[in-house]
């Protein structure tokens, strides 16, 4: 018996999922030409119509965003400019899988090579365009998946994840992917489990290094090929165990966050992109606890327009529901290229809100997107990794400016709350000198690696990085407590508010206002409603 | 009839002339019986509107004044109705605001 073959992936939407596996990447599908051009033609006009026909199909069963990818794959089809060229090497003696892959590739080429990350992004829908009618040419070589098969291969197109039946089962792992893409996006709503990053090596290629039955454990980002029967009963057991839990969870998703004893926690959520809120119902949470912004300085620092929008969005989609967005927390383990400077020790280094200080031309592009948002809802604004309070005093000093010269302008705008980021043990050991912010938000994950002295991203030390240390427990409480008696707001945003380990003991400590990623939204609540305080 | 029509409008939509809103375009001007084309610049090159893949090829990205021009039936009203639907930004909210 072979050994098993296990990978390292990334989680993209959460799950198990046990079946054979189903090779994604064509082994060069097989076309077989025709005696004649007109025949060829036909062939290519019935492939076209069979494309058209299930895209179509396809629309009318989709919503949102995917729906119009669809639409816009299907005027592309549907448009002579795009086909004429095929048929015209149809007519010049070429079989109709060549003519149709020449004439496709050739419009690829032009969306591949643009200058603007939206063009270049089309290349995918145009590549997709090319093989779904490719599939058509060539459907009686080409298998279908078998129920509840683990699709595996480089990439997944949209189209092909919509006409899959996913009632019996299967799921997802990709060489490539991400976690971010449309694909990922549907998975997630429709809970089909799926892993991205795999790497090029994989699994194998042929029929035979694909043969047997795959586990796909999208929890926690794995996949075991040919798995030992110990190795299938544990898989069992978790994929059991997984699937009560989030059943469970479920009922509590539509209800406030409860203790046993009545005490109701506020659950908010953190996101980074705002395309993140599409799939959340604003029902299910009390708001955006920490709107990250460091997506906006991916490659290019982004315009004041850029940031106004995408801040507006998230704004517009929580309706009166606070929405606290974190100003530019760049450094540390985030690097923008042409604003954070290299350092020999970066997390202690220019950071936060030291390195928007020291680049105030950039922070008060920032500054200004903000105040104007604030019109469009319920926003509140707080700086990373503040140490003293002259820091504070700073930015707020930066906001007022910023503030007045937009309406010497006569450009409407809004002053919103301004807090601050608790995760330099300073301010958690002396919180006193910060008794004029307007609210306090504990990042638990730099606040417990700074009081432990251990990195974060730094495996050999990860034992030491709890935040249940004790330590770190009655700073987070000590905190919670000043709060109380000046009347400030105290909230926690770190990991550990989404893990169902550390609830009791944050609640514990005095919190009542937490911050989780949307995946665990529904396993807070249901732990918190574990709780006896 | 020999009737034309030209006229320019401002792209103000984040993504330029992209996938939705190019869907969009074309789908009002196949509506004109007139000859219609687009350019990004007054000499040309001119694309047909009524082809999304032509009107994609543009590559017109926001802040692109773009150049609207028909001939025959009607040609008056399908450059007027083309440059109000980029004017209302495609009938998009910001909701539809992506950032990449």
């Amino acid at each position: 018996m072979p050994e098993p073959l296990r990978l390292k992936g990334i989680p993209a939407s959460a799950g198990y999922a046990e079946g054979p596996l189903f090779n994604l990447d064509p082994v060069v599908a097989r076309y077989r030409s025709k005696a004649t051009a007109a025949d060829e033609r036909l062939a290519l006009e019935t492939a076209i119509g069979t494309a058209t026909g299930r895209l179509a199909k396809l629309i009318q069963a989709t919503e949102g965003d995917a729906a119009e990818i669809l639409e816009f794959q299907l005027a592309m089809l549907e448009d002579d400019a795009l086909t004429g060229p095929a048929f015209a090497a149809i007519a010049a003696g070429q079989p109709a899988d060549a003519a149709w892959g020449q004439a496709l590739d050739a419009e690829i080429v032009g969306y591949e090579t643009s200058d603007q990350d939206y063009f270049r992004a089309r290349a995918a829908d145009m590549r997709d365009i090319r093989d779904q009618v490719l599939r058509a040419l060539t459907e009686d070589s080409d298998p279908a998946a078998p129920a509840g098969a683990i699709f595996y291969g480089e990439d997944i197109a949209p189209t092909r994840f919509l006409e899959t039946d996913w009632s019996a089962g299967g799921g997802i792992a990709l060489k490539a992917g991400s976690a971010a893409s449309h694909v990922a996006m549907l998975a997630r709503s429709r809970g089909v489990p799926m892993i991205v990053g795999l790497g090029a090596v994989g699994l194998g290629a042929s029929p035979a290094d694909l043969a047997g039955v795959a586990l796909l454990d999208a929890e926690h980002g794995g996949i075991v090929l040919g798995p030992t029967r110990a190795e299938v009963e544990a898989f069992r057991q978790s994929s059991s165990c997984f699937a009560a839990r989030r059943n469970i969870a479920e009922t509590f998703l539509a209800r406030p966050a409860v203790t046993k004893a009545g005490t109701a926690v506020r659950v908010q959520v953190n996101i980074a992109d705002p395309s993140d809120v599409n799939g959340i119902d604003v029902s299910t949470c009390d708001g955006v606890g920490l709107m990250r912004t460091e997506f906006l300085f991916g490659k290019t620092l982004p315009d004041e327009e850029t940031q106004y929008r995408a801040y507006r969005k998230v704004l517009e989609w929580a309706g009166d529901k606070p929405v606290t967005i974190r100003t530019v927390d760049a450094g540390g383990d985030k690097p923008v290229p042409g604003f954070t400077v290299e350092e020999g020790n970066p997390f202690l280094g220019l950071r936060g809100i030291r390195l928007s200080l020291a680049r105030p031309e950039v922070f008060r592009v920032q500054i200004r997107a903000l105040l104007r948002a604030a019109l469009h809802g319920n926003l509140k604004v707080m700086f990373p990794m503040v140490a003293v309070r002259d820091e504070y005093q700073r930015a707020a000093a930066l906001f007022a400016e910023e503030q007045a010269a937009l309406a010497a302008r006569g450009v409407a705008q809004k002053m919103p709350p301004l807090g601050i980021m608790v995760e330099v043990p300073s301010v958690a050991i002396a919180p006193e000198a910060f008794a004029e912010v307007a609210f306090f938000s504990i990042g638990s994950n730099d606040l417990t690696q700074y009081v432990m002295a251990a990195a974060r991203d730094n495996a050999s030390v990860a034992h030491l990085n709890s935040i249940r240390n004790p330590a770190v427990l009655r700073l987070i409480a000590s905190v919670a407590a000043f709060g109380r008696a000046q009347e400030i707001p105290v909230s926690l945003c770190g990991d550990a508010g989404g893990d169902p380990a550390a609830i009791p003991a944050l609640i514990e400590a005095g919190l009542r206002d937490l911050s989780v990623v949307p995946a665990q939204l529904a396993m807070a609540k249901a732990a918190i409603a574990d709780v006896s305080i | 009839m020999s009737a034309a029509a030209e006229a320019t409008v401002l792209i103000t939509h984040e993504v330029g002339l992209h996938a939705r809103p190019s869907v969009k375009f074309t789908k009002l001007a196949k509506t004109f019986s007139a000859e219609v084309e687009v350019a990004l610049a007054a000499n040309g090159p001119w694309f047909d509107a009524k082809s999304i893949v032509k009107v994609m090829a543009a590559k017109a990205p926001k802040g692109t004044v773009l150049h609207i021009r028909a001939k025959g039936d009607g040609a008056g009203e399908a450059v007027g109705a083309l440059v109000e639907l980029v004017r209302r930004d495609f009938d998009e909210g910001v909701d539809h605001a992506r950032t990449a």
